[in-house]
């Protein structure tokens, strides 16, 4: 029984100029007849399945539809096509120091995003210090959020959503937070979910963490599938030569 | 639902004390201005129309009050709420919560608001001379009905916000008109009965005007008002909720 099934996922997205105009605008560019929107499929046929346990690294250049499937995955989108299956409880950190408000502090900004992953305030209770302590943000508790440097800010973010425990952990490019140091550590904690059986996806444009770190490859290339398969090494080497080929 | 409600009890605390710790700054000050501001227009309504449409009519000033009361909480819930959706477009894009809480709990801060001004509203109608009556327990009708109107409101507005940036110039308008056509500072009896009809037509000046009959006339407003209330708020609720359930997964290409 695998965990997440991803099954024949297309999505289709929009832009074009719907984005930012205003009423009056739109009913002028449609009697004119200049309304245009532009539908591209972000990801065509993506199929592959997870156990339990599993860590998937999804590699491919930029916009190859990585970060829209992730979306997909985690139910913010809905696939246009095909479905997405997943058992049990689903945590997304996608772009992490997003989302965060500038004007509460640290402390406040922490139990906002706690709420935002589903955790309880009891919980958060407990688990305040902790969290400030790898974050290593102890002196900054009180401040307001906006006068932290973004490495703190990805800092506390990572500190805060490592402590999930899910079925299925979505990482997008947040390995990557803070200086070497912290990014020690920050692996660690990593490894630390991962052994204790949780399904991880992982997308990072460092192609030594995923040959470290994953089980599986998903290889995207403009939307398509390339490759999926458990051999890691082998679809990393062909990944590689295909960049330096371009 | 109600389950999904305490999940999500926990976010939704935290949206609203987020909401109230930036509305107000941390200040008191910023919490007496709130009621300070309808206060001020109160006064210079009271200034300006008692020589025009006051000499005739008691309790002008509770009159008056009863219309700003509303008419303050309906617009500043409506307009506020409006950006409820685009100003947390950065949390929904990345973490998939329930888009209706943004709203609710910019809801709650303004039914704070109105909550405040309300006890204010008490107080004047007791240095206006109005005797308070059983009939006062009544307004917990169009109380909760404009609650529920206004997160109606609230719904279509914040949704029609994400897909054209303009609708918040036009419902400014769209409030000013409707502030004239809500007969807060005038009494429309000088009318023929046919456009007295029309002003029934306006679900603000329902809600005033049910304040009115209870406050100034102690009277009940007939079963047909009440219903005539109600259906207005479950349209608007209603069409509200439609158009969250259908565009929920679409908001975010518009962001």
């Amino acid at each position: 029984m695998s965990i997440l099934e991803v099954n024949d996922v297309s999505i289709r997205y929009m832009t074009g100029d719907f984005k930012d105009i205003g009423l009056k605008e739109y009913v002028m560019r449609k009697l004119k007849g200049q309304y245009h929107v532009t539908e591209f499929w972000a990801d065509k046929d993506i199929t592959f399945s997870l156990e339990k346990g599993d860590m998937l690294g999804i590699i491919g250049t930029n916009g190859a539809g990585k970060s829209t499937l992730l979306k997909a995955i985690s139910g913010i989108m809905e696939p246009t096509r095909g479905w997405v299956r997943r058992e049990g409880t689903i945590a997304a950190l996608l772009e992490l120091a997003s989302g965060f408000d500038g004007d509460l502090t640290v402390r406040e900004n922490a139990y906002l995003r706690g709420a935002m992953l589903g955790y309880t305030r009891k919980f958060m209770n407990e688990m305040y210090d902790q969290i400030i302590e790898f974050a290593e943000l102890k002196d900054f508790e009180d401040r307001p959020f906006k006068q932290l440097s973004s490495g703190m800010k990805s800092r506390l973010a990572f500190s805060i959503a490592s402590l999930v425990r899910p079925d299925i952990l979505i990482l997008d490019e947040v390995l990557s937070v803070g200086d070497g140091a912290f990014r020690k550590k920050s692996e660690a904690k990593m490894r630390d979910i991962i052994q204790g059986g949780t399904t991880t996806i992982l997308v990072s444009h460092s192609i030594a963490q995923v040959r470290q770190m994953c089980s599986k490859i998903l290889w995207l290339h403009k939307g398509e599938q390339v490759e999926f398969g458990d051999d890691v090494q082998g679809i990393c080497d062909r990944y590689q030569a295909f960049l330096e080929k371009k | 639902m109600l389950q999904k409600l305490f999940q999500y009890q926990f976010l939704f605390e935290e949206l609203v004390k987020r909401d109230f710790k930036k509305k107000y700054k941390r200040t008191v000050l910023g919490m007496a201005w709130s009621v300070l501001s309808p206060l001020l227009t109160l006064l210079v309504m009271r200034l300006v129309f008692t020589q025009f449409f006051g000499r005739s009519m008691v309790h002008y000033t509770t009159y008056l009050f009863c219309g700003n009361l509303v008419f303050s909480y309906f617009n500043e819930s409506t307009s506020q709420g409006m950006t409820a959706l685009m100003s947390n477009a950065g949390i929904f894009t990345k973490v998939n919560v329930p888009k209706y809480m943004f709203l609710l709990s910019k809801n709650v801060q303004t039914l704070i608001n109105f909550a405040l001004t309300l006890c204010v509203f008490f107080l004047f109608c007791v240095l206006d001379g109005i005797t308070f009556t059983w009939k006062f327990i009544l307004l917990l009708y169009p109380i909760v009905c404009l609650l529920l109107f206004n997160l109606g409101v609230g719904l279509i507005l914040s949704a029609l916000f994400v897909f054209f940036r303009d609708v918040q110039y036009l419902w400014s308008v769209f409030t000013q008109l409707l502030m004239y056509m809500s007969a807060i500072f005038y009494s429309i009896d000088g009318y023929a009965p046919m456009i007295r009809n029309l002003f029934l037509l306006n679900p603000v000046y329902l809600f005033i005007r049910y304040f009115r009959k209870i406050v100034i006339d102690a009277a009940i407003p007939s079963v047909w008002f009440h219903l005539l209330m109600a259906a207005d708020v479950i349209i608007v609720l209603g069409l509200g909720c439609w158009i969250y359930k259908k565009y929920n997964t679409k908001f975010l290409y518009y962001v």
